[in-house]
């Protein structure tokens, strides 16, 4: 696999009078956080393979305000979305894409009211569209016939009706997918949304992710698939917990392209 | 004059059964008022065609087959067996007896034959449902708090609902005319097995009482539903009516708070006179019910307390002491104690130091929501329970500041430095390397 990523910001497509396709929205967890930095790694390899032109905001990318609107913070989410607007207008944004369900979701439907009216996608949707289009090919590779499971975000998911683009991606992978127990509309949340994954759980008697991880690993299956960065850090604790790590892999679903394809 | 006593009785009690029955709307009406008002325009046509598919055609309940179908037939038996009602009411007011039959002729076999049909299929899936929740061990009917009124609620709710209906199979099955006929008695022909040997006069007695029983009770039936779960059954249409038709991870953008962050962004607006009319201060979130808006009061006085959304609920299957049926059932008992409030003191509420928050619903349940939705999606008439945690979480922390230290740390590393952990926001494009 080569390292070499090409990526550009938004300002330096400015600079040169350009537009890109796409403006590529890596949220925090995609930035800072070393596991989801891999995925955000993933995409961009995929865009990079069939050329598709897209930016990044870079150190103008702020965070959505998703985790303090739900912990209750209105204010401060406001004042993040307001000058996010700002520059994302300021670039006359059209269409963004992004790896982050919550980004997802803040940026498709809390922002036009306040002014941000873009297209958003989820990357599995992007990708979709594309292999649709003709300009992505994916052949199972490496996984064809392997079993794996998938989990639905819940901010992609219930919280905005997606449960078809990354199934489909996973079909085109010639994966079998054995469904969980608590799929789709029914799905479990791994216990991070809610602005949960930044604080201790309530007393209980289990964790969220415990009990989620539970069902994945009872599909029998060697990969777990998932499609939110936060999803992917409590599942891969689960497994660890499970003690499971070296038997069954969480990965974004951009990672099994990108592995399949031999990016 | 004296032959006109069962008609003058007849109609009195009608008269304070719809008496009572409107006085209680109109209270009911004029709590779920004390909420604050919210934009419910838009799409009529989507929320007419939520109401028709959630609501009339039971499309969520369905989801859980067992009891989905149990349901349908109780409320299907509810609908049909209502025409009934129709000719007892006229019966009662003219002094007839089965007007209908006179009209209808032999198509008023087929009807009665429905009805019984019904109240018979009625009865069995009452009985199922009566055991569901008293023999066999399902958790939602056992958790949380189930105990005491809310599982005497459902009970007397099915009692009512089996004794109606034996009522009016067994007043079909006493009427010797009737019997007599021989065309729409399917079930009251087997059950008039029963009454063989007993006197014409007795008969007429038995049947007489269970007319009057039966209507009574429908009347006193409709008069409990204010103080029950049952309210469902008229507030279900307007629920799904009014209930949310965006996506559901869309949180509303409090209006009050865009004003603020407008003009703190920007400094000439502070000095414009557009924004400054409104110079009352604006609480921030709900800590009460008079905090919440008229559809989440609508949303808890809806409430049929069948407990999907708990069982769905991640926190609650892990322990925690979340449940959304709690939250909309707290909601229900204050508004109806702050009902109670209004009523001692003309109208007018006074505080009575007491509040959803904390003396219901406490921190701990707020802060374990994970805003999955799932008890949204769950919701057979799609109330909204993540909606009254997310705006009591907005009182906690825009009025007490109150949020977990975690949360509060998470919250300063975003005003700092634009990411929930303290990362420089300059590092942002490291990832690449």
């Amino acid at each position: 696999m080569g390292n070499n990523l090409e990526v550009k910001t938004m300002a330096e497509y400015a600079a040169e009078g350009k537009q890109p396709e796409v403006l590529f929205w890596v949220g925090c967890a995609g930035s800072f956080d070393d596991r989801a930095k891999k995925i955000t790694k993933a995409f961009v390899k995929i865009l990079n393979s069939i050329n598709i032109e897209f930016a990044v905001l870079g150190t103008e990318e702020s965070c959505t305000g998703d985790p303090a609107k739900r912990s209750g913070n209105e204010f401060l989410f406001q004042m993040q979305a307001m000058t996010n607007i700002e520059v994302l207008n300021s670039y006359s944004i059209k269409t963004i894409v992004t790896t982050c369900p919550h980004c997802f979701n803040t940026i498709k439907n809390e922002y036009p009211s306040l002014g941000g009216d873009y297209k958003v996608l989820h990357h599995t949707q992007f990708l979709n569209n594309l292999l649709k289009e003709g300009r992505l090919k994916i052949e199972g590779g490496e996984y064809k016939g392997k079993k794996i499971t998938y989990h639905d975000p819940c901010y992609l998911g219930r919280a905005n009706n997606e449960y078809n683009a990354p199934r489909e991606l996973i079909k085109k992978l010639e994966l079998e997918l054995i469904e969980m127990k608590r799929c789709k509309s029914n799905g479990l949340c791994c216990g991070a949304g809610g602005a949960q994954m930044f604080k201790d759980a309530e007393k209980g008697n289990k964790e969220i992710n415990i009990e989620r991880t539970e069902e994945a690993l009872d599909t029998k299956t060697t990969i777990i698939a998932a499609g939110c960065p936060f999803c992917n850090t409590m599942i891969s604790d689960g497994v660890k917990a499970k003690e499971k790590e070296n038997d069954v892999k969480v990965l974004d679903i951009v990672e099994l392209i990108v592995t399949a394809q031999d990016l | 004059m004296i032959q006109y006593l069962p008609n003058i009785i007849f109609i009195g009690v009608l008269f304070f059964g719809l008496y009572f029955f409107a006085r209680n709307l109109s209270r009911l009406y004029r709590n779920i008022n004390f909420g604050k008002s919210i934009d419910v325009r838009g799409d009529r046509k989507q929320r007419f065609l939520n109401m028709c598919k959630i609501a009339l055609g039971q499309g969520k309940l369905i989801k859980r087959p067992v009891s989905g179908m149990l349901h349908v037939i109780v409320y299907v038996g509810f609908i049909i067996i209502n025409i009934e009602l129709l000719e007892i009411v006229l019966d009662g007011v003219l002094g007839t007896h089965r007007i209908f039959s006179d009209y209808l002729g032999e198509l008023y076999g087929y009807l009665i034959s429905t009805f019984e049909l019904l109240a018979f299929l009625v009865v069995v899936a009452v009985t199922i449902f009566w055991l569901r929740r008293n023999v066999i061990n399902i958790k939602r009917f056992f958790g949380d708090n189930m105990k005491g009124w809310p599982k005497n609620d459902a009970n007397i709710i099915l009692y009512f609902e089996i004794v109606l209906m034996a009522l009016f199979i067994t007043m079909n099955a006493t009427d010797t005319n009737f019997q007599a006929m021989n065309s729409g008695n399917l079930i009251s022909g087997y059950v008039a097995i029963l009454f063989d040997g007993f006197s014409n006069e007795s008969l007429h007695i038995i049947e007489r009482a269970c007319w009057w029983a039966h209507i009574i009770g429908i009347l006193i039936f409709m008069n409990y539903l204010y103080f029950s779960k049952h309210l469902h059954i008229l507030l279900a249409f307007p629920n799904t009516y009014f209930a949310k038709i965006n996506n559901l991870g869309e949180i509303d953008n409090l209006n009050s708070v865009t004003n603020e962050v407008k003009l703190m962004m920007d400094p000439d607006m502070a000095f414009s006179n557009e924004t400054t009319e409104s110079e009352e201060i604006e609480k921030f979130g709900a800590s009460d019910v008079m905090d919440l808006n008229k559809l989440q009061l609508l949303n808890s006085y809806s409430c049929t307390e069948c407990g999907r959304c708990t069982s769905v609920c991640p926190a609650n299957i892990t322990g925690k002491k979340l449940s959304p049926r709690k939250i909309m059932m707290d909601t229900r008992d204050r508004i109806e104690e702050v009902g109670r409030n209004l009523d001692l003191n003309n109208g007018v509420f006074v505080d009575d130091e007491k509040s959803l928050l904390n003396d219901y619903i406490t921190k701990e349940e707020l802060w374990a929501c994970t805003s999955c939705n799932a008890c949204v999606q769950e919701c057979p008439i799609s109330i909204d329970p993540l909606s009254i945690i997310l705006d009591m979480r907005r009182y906690l922390v825009m009025e007490e500041s109150s949020a977990p230290l975690e949360l509060n740390n998470m919250m300063s590393n975003i005003e700092n430095n634009g990411a929930p952990w303290p990362y420089n926001q300059m590092d942002r494009l490291n990832w690449k390397e």
